[in-house]
């Protein structure tokens, strides 16, 4: 019962320890801890969707976890994914329709979509925005973001 | 803005759970699914000398169906019981309901519970459970005791719930033969707290609506069982003019406050346009 | 030639888009400085109320290692400002200080700073300052402010109106007496903010060794904060070096001087160390300028025929607490009443403009600043003369756009034209939105009781604004740009620019632009920018400046470079430059094509073999050129939105269906970036429409403060949104861009409005305060029934 605790986790495939503060969320650990700046803050109260980071493996809102909950956990990252490859299709389709402006919120989009692509199936639009509709981007009009996701389901889920 | 300093714990049994409730009386709080709490204190609108994490307490997981009841444990995530097979074939009105609580990310971590023992009166979930007349079984070093959903929610995040006690799991009747619901909610954007919303549950025979269970939430500081509308439409083949009385029978029960949001009239109109659909659309089901 | 493709013009994916998919961005609050320290806030929670006194030693018993500084500390190393503007005398502006001094004067503005070594021991600290208040009544009604019995904002100033104009052509009251149709409308535009994701960032630090002084911000105008810092730090100019990273949106929120952004670097001289801000969101919506904010009462006057004869318009803006700095803080109000009309023949005009303080944090420029209030108004008046006079909306539009032999022309609001193509946007939109069959669809609809409505909205953008708009006014910011193009030795091409990216894909747009002239491939280009003691001097990321401005100065710099690399050349091959051109990463005979020499040859001797190259020839493989507009004050672009959507008159609520536009923002460099700008901003412009607003009470306490209940566009409630293009490129220039930032912005609100009351019209009902909530709806529902 202290203000601080020992944590070990696995942080994109490789093991992590740490003290961390209670009060820290994850998503300022990985970034002021880990260098991990991909994760951002945009509202800090869990509304903006920036800091989604995997966890175990299921979307989450990292400024609503701590890092102490985190403990033991299996997290990933945009940098951990973007190394594994295992995004490269969103990522392609992001970049080549230009589904990005500032970037501030495509790691944040690009994780909720790799979400997505686990249902395994080709969603309609209304059910690509609906799924997004947690994630804020002030720049696009969000419908590039659409076209690109549409593309790589029309691609890995042909029927 | 980030969170003040606090103390942590994650104790790995329910009774060490309800023995450190019992030490740290009104100055803990139970971390759940965080979704509602991990706001608060990061714009330090709460200020707990000591979390109590139980995420790791397996006693509070799970959905299972014992004798026509459906219990979900306290920690089961909003994520689970969207896609729990016996939560789509025995709580259609709770899976009706989940799709509009916030967003996936969100409903990945948040709890059954979590939204139950907050008791916030735009969310989906205790209204639900209000209108299936669910009951939650609640623990303390004290003991254990029952408390049914119509006699939980005292106001706004105010409860049934002792300083002392903890939300173990909520008991839902299992939908009968013949029994029908319907969800719905008016927000302004999706996953949005409503402006208003209804959720209807009752035995359907032709056009005729039976044992008729009306709640109503977001606006008044708690979900409330409309007994009025409920009865007004009890036994009675639905027609226009048994909708102008569910609806004349909303507008004299229902007393929400108005908020820079939707004025205290918008919300009571809200409700009964919504009712009146929502009887529709459980008819049209059929 | 080569017959290799143009780059400009192109739909090609850009440069940094990648690194940004992977979340390479680096963003001010993702640098690290040794040593550095963070600050924060204790905030005004009164509206306007005196400091009676500031007690610190709380907050250093909480955090021992804190550093807390008042008002008045701050005000000891940096001068305050005012929001004033030089040709504007009669324009009341109070002086401001970084942290407030003495009266705070809307809820949220600092009162003091605490630094500590983390952001979470800074709040720690912040939240045990001690102050004591002496609550004010605070001008908090914007239809109230100018009564005589409303509080005053700033009590020394003897009232709250802060500046009045008036705009007249021909005789307005006659031609509205003379109509045969007059409508009118009292609109309300709500308060807005512009929410970019990445909130205001700055880290500032101190060099006492040297006098120097290095900022990293998030900022669109890193000149006019360099400039800023060096005038009230009292640092000479060519010691302050001010540096964009990565930047996170800013919509012209990032545009401004801000009290906390000033005193991070007042902090940092005290201190000798580096100091960083990061606005949270809660801040955010407390200390970001706002926007919009205005009440608008309007008549047009038409005849039988539906031809304009005359327009009035009334409108009545806010500064909030000051006038902001620097800029020209009255364009809100001024755009209002110079672009209503603007599209429509018309000679009878007047326009009316006053704008009053109000106990809220300062206005300031956002995203398409008056422009989408003067569309909304003038749109909706015409859709309702429309109505009136039995004619279809789009045949309305056609019969009274300016006559094609009228261009060039000044409006009666003062607007400068060259060549509009309005009639062709409309054209193509009408075509492209299957307007006739959405008609026909909605006459079916509306038998079975469904709402349909269809809005058609002709926009005009203000774009590139020149020195004639912001040098009168004394304001210190350079609507000029500059580019230095330069030569590498390995043959490929470096591009400095003073242009900020900030989300829009300039940087590869003037890589296509470049690329082209000197004949390589955009790949081989590599541009940066951000910098103001690297780059040429410049603006900025503003008024939709970066192409037609900075890609203008980009495209001049690269044909000087060209022209040396042909010199060069002639000089080494012995040969006439003038017979010489540039394609394919050589230099090659204008004649058969033939390559003659690489550019990395000639990078190669140019940089390492001067020794080699006849006497007196000395290589210049960088050039830097500038550009202003000369001849133009502004490049004015056009277009037209369309808007479908269905109204629930049940529940008041507004299903978006579809929505287009098409527009003509002049010569379209790369078509992917246009497109996503164009729909970026549509839906800023509907977020406006329908979910957007500041709600504050009576006593200036915002109510809606958090993301959560401030509601911006998500991604469900939107439409497709489809984009066309009609290219008229700007006279006067090599390249003949034109804006296209804010385009969507000006144009949807008119649009979505339109289209509700086109649904609300079978019920009698009309509203015209924005935005359009559902409660709004029913209510007008409710009235005419």
């Amino acid at each position: 019962m202290e203000e601080a605790a020992e944590i070990a986790l696995t942080v994109n495939g490789e093991t992590v320890s740490a003290r961390v503060e209670a009060r820290r969320h994850l998503v300022d650990f990985l970034r002021l801890d880990l260098g991990l700046t991909g994760s951002r803050l945009g509202c800090e109260h869990g509304v903006c969707g920036a800091c989604t980071v995997r966890v175990d493996g299921a979307i989450v809102r990292g400024c609503l976890m701590l890092a102490v909950q985190a403990d033991g956990a299996d997290v990933w990252t945009i940098e951990g994914l973007s190394d594994a490859g295992e995004i490269a299709g969103l990522q392609d389709a992001f970049v080549a329709r230009n589904a990005l402006q500032c970037g501030y919120c495509t790691p944040g989009m690009l994780l909720t979509a790799a979400e997505m692509l686990k249902a395994g199936r080709r969603m309609t639009r209304p059910e690509i925005r609906e799924f997004l509709s947690g994630n804020f981007c002030r720049c696009t009009g969000y419908h590039a973001i659409v076209d690109a996701i549409e593309a790589v389901m029309a691609e890995r889920f042909r029927d | 803005m980030k969170a003040p300093r606090f103390s942590y714990v994650r104790p790995e049994s329910l009774d060490s759970v309800l023995e450190l409730l019992a030490e740290h009386e009104g100055e803990a709080r139970i971390l759940a699914g965080g979704q509602s709490l991990m706001p608060t204190l990061n714009m330090r609108l709460s200020e707990p000398r000591l979390l109590i994490d139980i995420n790791r307490i397996d006693a509070l997981k799970g959905i299972s169906l014992e004798d026509g009841t459906v219990r979900i444990g306290a920690l089961a995530r909003h994520a689970e019981v969207l896609e729990s097979p016996l939560a789509a074939e025995h709580l259609p009105l709770i899976a009706d309901a989940m799709p509009h609580v916030a967003h996936v990310a969100v409903r990945n971590r948040g709890t059954f519970g979590g939204s139950i023992a907050l008791a916030d009166p735009a969310a989906e979930l205790p209204a639900c459970a209000v209108a299936l007349n669910a009951s939650f079984v609640l623990a303390s070093t004290r003991g254990r005791r029952t408390v049914p959903a119509r006699s939980f929610f005292h106001g706004l995040y105010e409860t049934e719930l002792a300083e002392d006690e903890l939300l173990v799991e909520a008991r839902i009747p299992a939908i009968a033969p013949g029994y029908r619901s319907a969800f719905m909610e008016f927000a302004r954007r999706h996953g949005d707290f409503a402006l208003a919303g209804v959720c209807c549950h009752a035995r359907v025979e032709g056009c005729v609506l039976r044992d008729v269970s009306l709640a109503c939430f977001g606006g008044e500081d708690r979900p409330r069982f409309a007994a009025a509308a409920s009865a007004a439409a009890e036994g009675r083949a639905w027609s226009e003019e048994v909708k102008d009385a569910v609806k004349a029978a909303l507008g004299g029960e229902l007393e929400p406050e108005g908020t820079f949001h939707a004025s205290a009239e918008t919300r009571v109109h809200l409700a009964q346009v919504l009712a009146a659909r929502a009887v529709d659309r459980m008819l049209a089901a059929g | 030639m080569t017959d290799r493709p143009e780059a400009a013009g192109r739909p090609l994916p850009r440069g940094s888009a990648r690194r940004l998919a992977a979340g390479r961005g680096r963003y001010a609050d993702d640098l690290r400085f040794p040593g550095l320290l963070h600050l924060a806030f204790v905030r005004s929670p009164h509206a306007h109320a005196r400091i009676v006194k500031i007690d610190p030693a709380p907050a250093l018993a909480a955090v021992p290692a804190a550093k807390v500084f008042t008002g008045a500390d701050i005000a000891a190393v940096c001068t305050p400002w005012q929001g004033k503007m030089d040709h504007l005398p009669t324009l009341v502006s109070p002086p401001q200080h970084a942290v407030a001094v003495d009266r705070a004067v809307w809820q949220g503005e600092p009162v003091a700073a605490v630094a500590a070594a983390s952001r979470a021991l800074a709040e720690d600290a912040a939240a045990a300052v001690a102050v004591e208040w002496e609550p004010l009544p605070a001008a908090a009604v914007r239809d109230r402010t100018l009564d005589a019995d409303a509080a005053p904002a700033h009590p020394e100033l003897g009232g709250n109106l802060a500046y009045a104009a008036a705009i007249r052509a021909g005789d307005p009251e006659a031609a509205l007496a003379g109509s045969a149709h007059v409508v009118e409308a009292c609109f309300s535009f709500a308060r807005h903010t512009g929410v970019p994701l990445e909130p205001r960032t700055v880290i500032a630090d101190y060099d006492p060794g040297e006098g120097r002084l290095t900022v990293h911000g998030s900022h669109q105008a890193p000149w006019h904060q360099q400039d800023t810092l060096s005038r009230h730090l009292g640092i000479p100019e060519h010691l302050v070096r001010v540096v964009t990273p990565d930047i996170g949106g800013g919509f012209g929120i990032k545009l401004h001087i801000y009290g906390e952004e000033i005193a991070v670097s007042a902090v940092s001289r005290i201190l000798g160390r580096p100091v960083k801000y990061t606005a949270d969101r809660l801040e955010s919506f407390i200390s970001d300028i706002q926007a919009r904010d205005q009440r608008v009462e309007a008549r047009m006057g038409v005849d039988a025929d539906g031809a304009i004869r005359g327009l009035s318009v009334d409108a009545l803006s806010s500064f909030g607490a000051f006038a902001s700095y620097g800029r020209a803080p009255v364009n809100e109000g001024m755009m209002t009443i110079s672009m209503a009309g603007g599209p429509y023949a018309n000679g009878h005009y007047e326009g009316r403009l006053r704008i009053a303080f109000q106990n809220k944090p300062p206005s300031g420029m956002y995203r398409a600043v008056g422009q989408p209030i003067a569309c909304a108004v003038t749109e909706q008046l015409l859709d309702r003369a429309a109505h009136a006079a039995g004619i279809d909306p789009v045949e309305m539009r056609r019969r009274n756009y300016w006559a094609e032999d009228a261009f060039p022309l000044r409006t009666p609001g003062g607007i400068a034209m060259d060549r509009l193509s309005l009639r062709q946007c409309l054209d193509r939109l009408v075509a492209m939105m299957g307007y006739d069959a959405l008609r026909a669809e909605q006459a079916a609809l509306r038998r079975s009781g469904v709402y349909r409505g269809i809005g058609v909205a002709t926009f005009l953008e203000m774009t590139a604004i020149g020195a004639e708009r912001y040098g009168p006014a004394g304001a210190r910011i350079s609507t000029q740009d500059g580019a230095t193009v330069r030569l590498e030795p390995s043959g490929r091409v470096r591009c400095v620019t003073s242009v900020i990216e900030i989300g829009q894909g300039t940087l590869s747009a003037l890589a296509q632009i470049v690329a082209d002239r000197l004949g390589v491939a955009p790949e081989d280009v590599g541009v940066v920018g951000g910098d103001t003691a690297l780059a040429p001097y410049g603006g900025g990321a503003w008024a939709s400046r970066g192409l037609t401005i900075g890609g203008e100065a980009a495209w001049r710099a690269a044909e000087g470079l060209r022209a040396n690399i042909l010199e060069l050349a002639g000089s080494i091959l012995q040969a006439d430059p003038a017979g010489l051109d540039l394609a394919g990463g050589a230099v090659c005979d204008r004649a058969t094509g033939e390559t003659r020499i690489t550019l990395a040859e000639i990078g190669r001797i140019g940089h390492f073999r001067q020794d080699t190259l006849p006497p007196g020839v000395q290589p210049e493989l960088a050039v830097t050129r500038h550009y202003a507009p000369d001849d133009v004050p502004f490049a004015l672009a056009n277009g037209v939105q369309g808007s479908s959507l269905e109204v629930d008159a049940e529940t008041g609520g507004v299903r978006l269906l579809g929505h287009w536009v098409v527009e003509d923002c002049g010569r379209i460099v790369n078509p992917l970036l246009v497109e996503e700008q164009i729909r970026g901003g549509v839906v800023q412009g509907i977020g406006g429409a329908l979910f957007e607003e500041c709600r504050y009470d009576e006593h200036g306490q915002l109510l809606n403060g958090s993301l959560a209940d401030y509601l911006v566009p998500m991604a469900a409630e939107l439409p497709d949104i489809h984009v066309g293009h009609v290219e008229t490129p700007l006279r006067g220039t090599a390249l003949g861009a034109k804006g296209a930032g804010e385009a969507g912005t000006v144009g949807a609100p008119a649009a979505v409005l339109l289209a509700v009351n086109d649904a609300l019209r079978p019920l009698g009902a009309q509203v015209s305060s924005l935005p359009i909530t559902p409660e709004a709806v029913l209510n007008a529902i409710a009235a005419a029934a």
